[in-house]
């Protein structure tokens, strides 16, 4: 049912509630592939367009485990393997003189987690996208609020969701060119 | 109105059992006093030191949710301050432990003991009878203050609405919450450290209001969990508060285990003879196991299971995580505090569970009638209605 040349369609709004009102209503209508754009965070707009999991919080576990485990290792084989030194008397593998590191190199390697992880899922840096051929658009980042139906979505139809963007009560409704 | 009775129906119940509870448990603890005295004053400092830890964690909380007005905070803020007014309870349980439990607990107490040390007889400036007592007399005169003065204003501002008395219990939150954080870290070399009179640590303070709070957390999800059952707290009362306090608890524990290890490690690098034995006495015979298991089931276990979003916002799941951390803060107050007594082995007594289960139940009892006597929601708190509305 796509018809070519459209990414989507986008209803514009001029306050929250609306927007989180006209998210839900599409959630319940069956759209999957949308996305709302707001000038600040509103609370409960990305459950309303049902976005629940996002995965950088496993990518810092993942990222800090496998730190924390390089770091341990490191010293491990620095100090047992390659170069043993006899400090005070104490075992060469003395785990808690390896904790500090250890325990560093999970945070380091679960702050690059979290950056290249949200980096990696949101798709940025991305010098364009087609959102933006929609002039009004800029007002995204000023007073308007935004929700955009893909066209991508096994329901979208050109003129049905035309129309139930419209029964959502917009200030207007948008074409946007791929 | 039928609903507000079934909190105070529940409420009428906690506060009879516990009354039963404390006045079986204070008996039964009360005859060890007279079947083996140091035994009974071990068990009772211990019982001692739990349950102030929840009263002052109470204040404590009480007075950081005042500076950062978080929207947990408002939702416990009767409980906190609930928690805070037990102090003078607590006071009166400190009475007989300072007044005729010093001699049996604390080696500085024995003259002849001092006589021959060196290092004692440098330290009895400090550690002395007088002084011991004047200290904990003041600690305690400062924590009553701010009890009084934040349970006061908030209860007013119930009553009379006036919106002004948030900023004055902010301007009292801050200064106090540094004033809490120094009494209790003297408080805590003078009652715990001081039973090993030659050891020091200068992080143990804060490893004693680390887990003063983090008990207080465990304690508070379990509670607002019962309570979260009836009106009005059911009706305001959601998963994300739970999700919040369960980070906040978890945020303790790793905080917790810093500290622990960061004492540790200073120690175990120092090698020194004077600091070593705390931690050799702590790691050898049957206490060795519960170093394991403070490593395992105060950390690791619960910080695995708090990182899931799910373990948060499941009620139950978070329950039971915050009643495993009740537990291991006993068992680290345990750790703490019975080696110094008992280097070679645990040595469970009939008196540690009586005197802490009586002491419990009349702290809860006290707790429940405070809790009866005042709205449970702040309702004329300026901050309250946006931070409800957003919940």
């Amino acid at each position: 049912m796509n018809a070519t040349g459209i990414y989507g369609l986008m209803a514009e709004f001029d306050a929250p509630e609306s927007l989180l009102e006209a998210a839900r209503r599409a959630y319940r209508e069956g759209y999957r592939h949308m996305e709302a754009y707001t000038p600040y965070p509103i609370e409960g707009l990305p459950e309303a367009i049902g976005f629940y999991h996002n995965r950088v919080a496993l990518c810092v576990l993942v990222a800090g485990l496998v730190g924390a485990l390089s770091g341990y290792l490191l010293q491990y084989w620095i100090s047992v393997i390659d170069y043993p030194l006899n400090v005070g008397g104490r075992p060469f593998h003395s785990w808690p003189a390896f904790i500090p590191v250890t325990f560093e190199m999970g945070i380091l390697f679960g702050a690059f987690g979290a950056v290249i992880g949200m980096l990696a899922l949101n798709g940025l840096p991305r010098p364009h996208h087609p959102v933006f051929n929609v002039s009004r658009f800029e007002l995204a980042s000023r007073d308007r609020f935004f929700l955009c139906i893909e066209a991508r979505d096994p329901k979208f139809d050109r003129a049905a969701t035309e129309q139930f963007l419209r029964s959502l009560g917009p200030q207007e409704v948008h074409e946007v060119e791929e | 109105m039928n609903q507000l009775t079934s909190l105070h129906l529940t409420l009428n119940r906690i506060e009879r059992r516990s009354l039963l509870v404390g006045v079986v448990g204070l008996v039964l603890g009360g005859a060890g006093f007279f079947l083996d005295r140091s035994q009974f004053f071990q068990s009772y400092l211990l019982a001692a030191l739990f349950w102030l830890s929840i009263t002052l964690g109470c204040l404590a909380i009480l007075m950081l949710h005042h500076l950062v007005s978080g929207r947990w905070g408002f939702v416990i803020q009767r409980l906190l301050e609930s928690g805070a007014r037990t102090l003078p309870v607590m006071a009166i349980f400190f009475l007989p432990l300072l007044a005729f439990g010093l001699h049996d607990l604390y080696e500085w107490t024995h003259k002849d003991v001092v006589g021959q040390d060196e290092l004692l007889r440098h330290k009895s400036p400090y550690l002395n009878v007088t002084f011991f007592w004047a200290r904990a007399v003041l600690y305690f005169v400062i924590w009553f203050a701010l009890a009084h003065v934040l349970t006061k204003w908030s209860w007013e501002q119930d009553r009379t609405g006036d919106p002004w008395l948030t900023r004055r219990l902010q301007a009292v939150s801050g200064p106090g919450l540094v004033l809490y954080v120094l009494t209790m870290s003297f408080a805590a070399i003078d009652w715990i450290m001081s039973l090993e009179p030659h050891w020091f640590s200068t992080i143990y303070g804060f490893l004693i209001v680390v887990g003063q709070a983090l008990t207080t957390f465990a304690f508070l999800i379990i509670i607002l969990a019962v309570l979260a059952r009836h009106q009005p707290l059911a009706e305001v009362v959601s998963r994300s508060h739970f999700h919040d306090l369960g980070n906040l608890m978890l945020a303790f524990i790793v905080l917790w285990a810093y500290m622990s290890f960061a004492q540790f490690l200073l120690i175990w690098s120092g090698n020194l003879p004077e600091e070593i034995p705390w931690y050799l006495h702590r790691i050898k015979g049957s206490w060795q196991a519960v170093a394991i298991s403070l490593m395992l089931f105060h950390f690791a276990v619960p910080f695995f299971l708090l990182l899931f979003r799910r373990t948060k916002r499941e009620v139950r799941m978070l329950v039971a995580v915050a009643g495993l951390m009740i537990i291991m803060r006993l068992i680290d107050l345990f750790w703490l505090v019975v080696p110094a007594f008992q280097p070679t082995g645990i040595p469970i007594h009939w008196t540690h569970v009586a005197i802490l289960v009586g002491m419990g139940g009349i702290w809860m009892t006290v707790f429940a009638g405070q809790l009866k006597a005042r709205s449970m929601i702040p309702v004329h708190d300026p901050r309250v209605q946006e931070a409800l509305h957003h919940a």
